[in-house]
């Protein structure tokens, strides 16, 4: 019975199921609900799932290479080529430079041959690329300059992978002759054959994506048939990673390079939206596979061992990565966070170390401690960036209430723009330029310093904070903007403004119709969504392109909007009767559907009679 | 039965200009007295018709009340003559919802009253230059009273402009509160001569 599949994915299910939401309850990320459901079914707590933690692992691993695929989807060739010096540099220097501390530092104090000390120290330095981009994700930190840098150290690791495995035999030979490897198909040929292999492998994935898989996509596509794109999509991941792994890459890279290949294709987003789910589930059941595989035996057998090291290693790591962005220029804060975030070691350890055990390159028991080591690293850098943001962020780089000299004017501002990217810098600077000064809230600590020098009032942090709100002024100004990113944190911070400063005239911005339902729900009718002006701009000057007058174009524009706001707000009423019942897209397409049979009843009536003679000539006819 | 004055404001820069500043701040607070300021409602000349012919007929007396640029009014409030007058609403066979309403312009200029006479710089008078609107109103079925008209904007103080603006509000209260003879109205020059004699 409880080998029963039924029995395991209920298993493994419940447990995410009680424990995600637990933990995103608590304020933690959700990494921390699976590591922690893991360690609870798993064999030491109440030994639901047995050893095969490690199997699992294997299994669910797959599902960083399909975080890799979406990654690559979202980054153009071009934005890629424009990372190469990040990648290359900050990558190296993080690699090298930690692996050669680790090494020094337990050459000194441990007595293990110099060839099992190479291993951990390469081991340790290779980072959770599951959990870092992760936690970026969750934090909304990926557009950050820590998130850029995180992504390129994390590429270069990826990639350092590779060599490193490739080393591992010649270290070997040394003093186990003979061992077979089998580490990939073209492991015995000459060097400069598998170079040239590995090569074409990486040149067969690009020319493969752009000549044969978008043309197979389009038919595909054709068919009309939602499971068969998803079939194809997750074929086409299966695929690429299969290939590279014959030619002894990692599957994570391969993944990268076709996403990255079709990142220019019409497909990226219906991609994007087949794979999400699965790369979501599987993540999550690789995490599990983590908190699961914790050898509690192990590290019971000698604790003080296993957690003096796992933190002297976490320092070694935290450090050189402090001392890489200090190189690059980061802030102060941006550094602390970057340096927390990649110090755990990786999904890539538990792949070094297995191949090196099977070259007897490291005892047993070593390679098991090493492995609880790696485990314990992952479930404590949730933590770590948890202690940051609570105790140590605050007391460094760009505070969140502003320098003494941005205060000398002491008046406050009436307005408060939360959010300052493109669509928030832009009513900053026509607010400006019309001599209404405004504070600034924004999550970006690079992009708040250079605005201070510019002149503006700019409180860094999160705007969902209350403290923060009321360190803004939110008590005293007239009207707040809300013009975040990220929807979902742009409503919450509404909301919140909505609830504790209710005299607040609150105009936000809404990326499309959905956002604006929501927005209506929490009681704000000012908003704004970014795509209806432009497309109905657009629209117009396709009406002008096609022999319509550019006024009556124009006016036809104008009556678009107005209509279109009030079948917006119209249909939020209906929406929230059904809201449960219709799915996702489904209800999108209904919408669509109503409002187009909509519009051709509303602007057939539409039309300027004070410029019309019909009528009158009609009555004219009659006399 | 007090009379129900709507005021149709049109000054594309309002904010600007002192003598209608004063104008409008003297305008009586009053449940019978609408201020509408073209240019505040419609920036993008977008007028909402419907709306417009609704205000239109909970009002007896119109007042199209704006700065005198290049011998007319501002384009919004064309804009709103052009659009909101319609065929068969306002004019026509049909078009009877206007009948027998009031309409008073109320016009400030930059220049003096000399200005505006066949040997002034202007070479016209006010009363030929209105007269398009005179027209308009006469098509529509409304009494087109002589406007109100304060001139020489350019050259007053600020003494001058309060002034003006009381006399504005004295007028608007006098038209909200009193009844009048329409015909001794037209008998005088400029609307600001008849209701001199009334606010002895």
């Amino acid at each position: 019975m409880a080998d029963g599949f039924f029995f395991q994915a209920i298993i493994y299910l419940l447990a995410a199921v009680i424990c995600v939401p637990l933990a995103k309850k608590l304020g933690l990320s959700s990494i921390i609900g699976y590591l922690f459901a893991g360690i609870i079914i798993g064999p030491y707590v109440l030994g639901l799932i047995g050893q095969e933690g490690q199997d699992i692992m294997h299994f669910a691993e797959f599902g960083v290479t399909m975080m890799l695929f979406l990654i690559g989807l979202e980054l153009e060739p071009s934005k890629f080529w424009r990372m190469r010096q990040f990648i290359v540099g900050m990558g190296s220097l993080q690699v090298i430079g930690t692996a050669l501390v680790i090494f020094i530092a337990c050459s000194l104090v441990m007595r293990w041959q110099w060839e099992t000390t190479l291993i951990i120290a390469l081991a340790l330095t290779l980072s959770s690329t599951a959990i870092v981009m992760q936690t970026l994700k969750e934090k909304g930190l990926s557009k950050t300059s820590m998130g850029r840098s995180s992504f390129a150290v994390l590429l270069f690791q990826d990639i350092a992978v590779i060599p490193i495995l490739a080393v591992l035999p010649l270290l070997a030979e040394g003093h186990v002759a003979g061992q077979t490897t089998n580490h990939s198909l073209i492991a015995n040929l000459d060097n400069w054959l598998q170079t040239a292999i590995v090569f074409g492998a990486v040149g067969f994935v690009y020319l493969g994506g752009r000549y044969l898989i978008i043309p197979l996509l389009h038919i595909v596509a054709k068919t009309r048939l939602q499971e068969m794109f998803t079939a194809s999509a997750l074929l086409l991941v299966l695929g690429v990673s299969f290939i590279m792994q014959l030619v002894g890459l990692s599957p994570a890279l391969g993944a990268f390079i076709a996403g990255m290949v079709l990142a220019n294709s019409e497909f990226r987003h219906e991609l994007e939206g087949d794979i999400a789910p699965f790369k979501g589930l599987l993540l999550g059941l690789f995490f599990i596979g983590v908190g699961a595989s914790i050898n509690f035996t192990i590290m019971l057998a000698d604790p003080v061992f296993i957690i003096v090291f796992t933190t002297i290693f976490n320092a070694i790591k935290f450090l050189v990565l402090l001392g890489v962005g200090k190189i690059y220029k980061k802030s102060a804060d941006q550094n602390l966070l970057f340096a927390f975030a990649l110090s755990q070691a990786g999904e890539f350890g538990f792949v070094i170390f297995g191949f090196a055990l099977q070259l007897n390159l490291i005892p047993v028991e070593l390679s098991n401690q090493m492995m609880a080591v790696i485990a314990l690293s992952m479930v404590g850098t949730p933590f770590l960036l948890l202690i940051n943001e609570k105790w140590i962020d605050p007391y460094f780089g760009v505070k969140e209430s502003p320098k003494n000299k941005y205060d000398t004017i002491e008046e406050q501002n009436e307005v408060i723009i939360a959010g300052f990217g493109n669509f928030g810098s832009t009513i900053g600077r026509l607010l400006k330029a019309n001599g209404i000064p405004a504070t600034v809230l924004d999550m970006d600590s690079d992009r708040v310093d250079s605005l201070r020098k510019l002149g503006f009032k700019v409180y860094y942090g999160d705007a969902s904070r209350l403290e923060l709100l009321k360190a803004a002024g939110c008590e005293n100004a007239k009207i707040f903007i809300a013009a975040i990113d990220n929807p979902r944190v742009n409503l919450q911070v509404v909301e919140i403004v909505k609830k504790h400063f209710p005299h607040l005239k609150v105009l936000a911005r809404a990326r499309n119709r959905n956002d604006a339902f929501d927005l209506i729900n929490t009681g704000i009718n000012n908003f704004y969504r970014e795509n209806l002006y432009s497309a109905v701009h657009l629209g117009v000057d396709a009406l002008t392109e096609m022999g319509h007058r550019r006024y009556t174009a124009t006016r036809q524009g104008q009556r678009f909007i107005k209509y279109d706001e009030e079948a917006t707000l119209r249909l939020a009423q209906k929406k929230n009767d059904r809201q449960a019942l219709i799915a996702g897209t489904l209800r999108e397409i209904e919408i669509q559907e109503q409002l187009i049979k909509e519009d051709l009843f509303a602007l057939k009536t539409a039309q300027d009679h004070g410029w019309e003679s019909e009528e009158i000539k009609e009555e004219n006819q009659k006399k | 039965m007090p009379h129900k004055i709507l005021i149709l404001f049109a000054h594309p820069l309002y904010e600007k200009s002192n003598a209608n500043d004063a104008l409008v701040r003297n305008i009586p607070q009053s449940g019978n007295i609408t201020f509408h300021d073209l240019y505040q409602e419609y920036p993008d000349f977008d007028i909402d018709v419907k709306r417009e012919q609704e205000l239109l007929l909970l009002h007896d007396i119109i007042i199209w009340h704006h700065p005198m640029y290049w011998y007319s009014c501002p384009p919004l409030l064309k804009q709103w003559i052009d659009l909101v007058l319609e065929h068969g609403w306002a004019y026509g066979r049909d078009g009877v919802a206007l009948k027998d309403k009031l309409i008073l312009q109320v016009i400030t200029t930059g220049g003096k009253k000399e200005n505006y006479t066949p040997r002034g710089k202007d070479h016209f008078t006010i009363i030929q230059l209105v007269e398009p609107f005179c027209q308009t109103a006469r098509v529509c079925n409304m009494h087109y009273l002589p406007p109100f008209v304060f001139h020489g904007a350019h050259f007053m103080e600020a003494d001058d402009f309060e002034r003006n603006g009381e006399i504005y509000g004295k007028a608007l209260q006098y038209l909200e509160n009193k009844e009048f003879d329409v015909t001794e109205i037209a008998n005088h020059y400029y609307f600001n001569d008849w209701i001199a004699t009334k606010l002895l």
